[in-house]
C-alpha cells in the first residue's frame, strides 16, 4: 500500500493531467456540452476529495463512519454563515475559521464517540450525522429545510487585489483540480509518516498496536479529525460552487453515498475512493439520463462490482499492475 | 537422580545482588469463579532468565497478561524496580521497558517484516504523532528496526508480507518485534509453540545471546530448551505457584516430577 506500481502511478498521472487539460481542451471533443462538463467535473472532484478523507477513516484505521456527509455539510454552511451578504468573503478567512468550525465538531464527536467500536461506532456516528441534520433542518437562522444562499462566491484576495473570483468557473475549476490532488498528496504524506505507520496497524490489529505502547484512543482521534476536516474542506468547496447549502448535504444518504466510493473503489488505497468517486458519479449521470429507474441500476452496479472485485477498482488495477509486471 | 537432596524453596533464597526489576505481591486474577492466577508472588531479578512452566490452564498466559497490563487484576500488587504499577493501561509497558511476546502469534498480517519492526521501534520516539516527515527517513527508528530484524534472523525476509511467511517465521518476526521496541525485560509467551525441531534450535540460540543482556520472563513447556535457557524455574499448577527457585533445585523436587514432570511431561 505505501507503494504504488509504476503502470497505475501513470495512469493517475495521465487521468490528472486529462482533468487538468479539460478546460481548455474538453471543447474540442464535447463543444455542446462542455461548460456543463466541466461543472460535473468539478463537483466529482470534490466528492472524490470527501471520498479519499472517508478512506482515512474506514480504510485506513478501520473507522466505519456514517456520519461523514454531517462534516462535509457543516463545511458548506460554515462558508454560507460566515460570508458577508453583498460582498464576496474573503477566502484567506473564511476558509481557516470554516476548517477550524469543523475540526472542532470532530474532535468532539470523535472524543465522545471513538472509545466504541465495530456496529457501535457505526450507530454513534449515524446518530450525530443526523443530529447535525436535524440541527440545520429545524433551526430557522440557518434557513430550515430550504437551506441558505450565498449571494456572493468568495474570492481570493492578495494585498487587497482580487487574485481569483471562485464565481469564474475556470478559475474555480483549476482551484478544485489543486485541491483535489492537494489532498491525496497531504493524504498520502500522513500514511507515510510514523503517525500514518501507527493507523494502518491498528486498521489491521488494533490490541497489538496498544501491546506495543502506542495508545490507539489518541491515533485514532487525531485521524478522525483529519478526516472529517478534509470533508468540510470538501463541503466548503461544494457550498462555494453551487451558491447554496441545504440539509440534504449532511444527510446519511450521503454518507452512505461516500461510503460506496469508498468500498467500490478499494478501501485503504487512498487513490481506489478517488476512482471509485468518479465512476459513482459518472455511472449515475448516465443512467440518470437514459432511464427514470436508474437507482436500480446503480444498485446492481454497485453489488456487481462488490461482488466481482473484492477489493475494489484499485484492486482490479494493483492486480493487473503485478501480472503485467511479472511478465513484461 | 532420586537421592538429590530435596530443599525447601522458601529456606533458601537465592544469594544474588542483582537488582529486582520486576515484582508481584500476591497477584490474584479470577474469571467468575475460575481463580486462573492465585496469590501470585514473584521477583525477577535484573538480566536474569526466570522461566515458568506448568501444564495447560496452570494460568501462565493470564500471568504474563497481568504482567503486561493487558488484563487488570483482580488483586495483588506489581512492582517495576519498586515503583507500582499496577494498574497503568497496557500501552504504558513499553516505556517501562516491558516488552512482550505473544502465544498466539499477534502481528500486522499485511506489513512486511520490515514494517512490522519498524513500527515497534516507532515507539522509541517520544511520540508517533508525526504527520510530515516519511517514517522511511527516521534513520535511528530504521535502524533499530533493521536491527531486530538481524537479531532474529529474518533480514533475508525484510521485504516480505508477514501473513504469508512460515509460522515458524512469524514467531521469530514476533521475537524481532519484541527487541525493535528496546526493552530490558522480555516476557516471552511460549517462544517454541508450534515450531519445528531446526527452527526451535534457532530460536534457544537466539534467546541464549539475548539472556546475558535482558531480564527475560519465559513461558515453555519445551523442557530442553526450559532446562539449557533458565536461571530461576518457577512451577505453576492451577494458578498457585508449586515450586520456586534455582533450576537444578525445582528439577530435583519430588512435588514437581509428580505434579509435571513426571508422566504429564510426556504429553508434551
Ligand atoms: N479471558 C478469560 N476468560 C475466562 N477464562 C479464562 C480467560 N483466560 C484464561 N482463562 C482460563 O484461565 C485458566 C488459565 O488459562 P491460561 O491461558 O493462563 O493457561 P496457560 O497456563 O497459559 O495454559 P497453556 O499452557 O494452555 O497456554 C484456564 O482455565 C483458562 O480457561
Ligand atoms: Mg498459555
Amino acid at each position: 500500500m505505501t507503494s504504488i506500481p509504476r503502470p497505475v502511478a501513470m495512469l493517475l498521472i495521465a487521468l490528472v493531467v486529462l482533468l487538468a487539460l479539460f478546460p481548455s481542451c474538453g471543447g474540442l471533443v464535447f463543444p455542446a456540452k462542455h461548460a456543463f462538463l466541466m461543472q460535473k467535473l468539478a463537483g466529482i472532484m470534490i466528492l472524490a476529495m470527501m471520498a479519499m478523507s472517508l478512506d482515512l477513516l474506514v480504510g485506513v484505521t478501520g473507522l466505519v463512519s456514517l456520519g461523514h456527509a454531517a462534516f462535509f455539510g457543516l463545511g458548506g454552511y460554515a462558508l454560507a454563515i460566515l460570508s458577508p451578504e453583498y460582498e464576496a468573503a474573503n477566502i484567506w478567512i473564511v476558509l481557516p475559521a470554516a476548517l477550524a468550525i469543523v475540526a472542532a465538531a470532530a474532535l468532539l464527536v470523535g472524543f465522545l464517540s471513538i472509545r466504541t467500536s465495530g456496529i457501535y461506532f457505526i450507530m454513534v456516528t449515524l446518530a450525530f450525522g443526523q443530529m447535525g441534520y436535524y440541527l440545520f433542518n429545524d433551526s430557522r437562522a440557518a434557513g430550515g429545510s430550504d437551506g441558505l444562499s450565498i449571494m456572493e462566491t468568495p474570492a481570493i484576495e492578495i494585498a487587497g487585489r482580487t487574485l481569483l473570483k471562485l464565481a469564474d468557473s475556470d478559475s474555480f475549476y483549476y482551484l478544485v483540480l489543486a485541491l483535489f490532488v492537494g489532498t491525496y498528496a497531504l493524504l498520502r504524506m500522513v500514511l507515510n509518516s510514523p503517525f500514518g505507520q501507527v493507523v494502518r496497524a491498528i486498521g489491521v490489529n488494533e490490541n497489538r498496536v496498544r501491546g506495543l505502547g502506542f495508545d490507539p484512543v489518541r491515533y485514532k482521534l487525531a485521524a478522525f479529525t483529519l478526516g472529517c476536516t478534509l470533508a468540510g474542506l470538501a463541503g466548503f468547496l461544494a457550498a462555494a460552487q453551487y451558491g447554496f447549502v441545504n440539509p440534504t448535504m449532511l444527510s446519511w444518504h450521503h454518507s452512505g453515498e461516500a461510503l460506496m466510493m469508498v468500498i467500490l473503489g478499494g478501501m485503504g488505497t487512498l487513490f481506489g475512493p478517488a476512482i471509485g468517486a468518479f465512476v459513482f458519479e459518472l455511472a449515475r449521470f448516465g443512467f440518470e439520463s437514459t432511464t427514470d429507474h436508474w437507482q436500480l441500476l446503480m444498485g446492481g452496479l454497485v453489488v456487481t462490482i462488490v461482488l466481482v472485485l473484492p477489493r475494489g477498482l484499485a484492486g482490479l488495477l494493483l492486480d493487473l499492475a503485478r501480472r503485467g509486471g511479472k511478465q513484461p | 537422580m532420586t537421592t538429590m537432596p530435596l530443599v525447601p524453596v522458601e529456606a533458601a533464597p537465592p544469594c544474588d545482588s542483582r537488582a529486582c526489576v520486576l515484582e508481584t505481591r500476591g497477584l490474584t486474577k479470577s474469571f467468575g469463579g475460575l481463580v486462573a492466577v492465585n496469590a501470585v508472588s514473584l521477583r525477577f531479578l535484573e538480566r536474569q532468565t526466570h522461566a515458568i512452566i506448568g501444564p495447560n490452564g496452570a494460568g501462565k498466559s493470564t500471568l504474563v497478561n497481568l504482567l503486561t497490563a493487558h488484563l487488570p487484576p483482580s488483586g495483588g500488587r506489581i512492582l517495576c524496580r519498586n515503583t507500582d504499577i499496577t494498574g497503568l493501561p497496557a500501552h504504558r509497558m513499553t516505556g517501562l521497558g516491558i516488552g512482550r511476546s505473544y502465544q498466539k502469534t499477534n502481528l500486522f498480517p499485511s506489513f512486511t517484516c520490515f514494517e512490522n519492526c519498524r513500527l515497534a521501534a516507532q515507539t522509541r520516539l517520544p511520540t508517533s504523532m508525526r504527520f510530515f516527515r516519511p517514517a522511511a527517513r527516521y534513520r535511528e527508528i530504521n535502524r533499530h528496526a533493521e536491527a531486530a530484524l538481524d537479531l532474529c534472523g529474518l533480514s533475508a525476509r525484510r521485504d516480505r508480507v508477514a501473513g504469508t511467511m512460515s509460522y515458524g517465521e512469524q514467531r521469530q518476526l514476533e521475537i524481532g518485534m519484541v527487541l525493535a521496541s528496546g526493552p530490558e525485560i522480555l516476557v516471552l509467551d511460549e517462544p517454541l509453540a508450534g515450531m519445528g525441531r531446526e527452527e526451535s534450535e534457532r530460536m534457544v540460540a537466539l534467546l541464549r545471546g539475548l539472556a546475558p543482556h535482558f531480564t527475560i520472563i519465559l513461558i515453555e513447556h519445551d523442557m530442553d530448551a526450559v532446562f539449557s535457557l533458565a536461571e530461576v524455574l518457577t512451577v505453576m499448577v492451577n494458578g498457585t505457584l508449586l515450586e520456586t527457585g534455582p533450576v537444578e533445585q525445582v528439577r530435583a523436587s519430588v512435588a514437581v516430577r509428580d505434579a509435571y514432570l513426571g508422566d504429564g511431561a510426556e504429553a508434551y
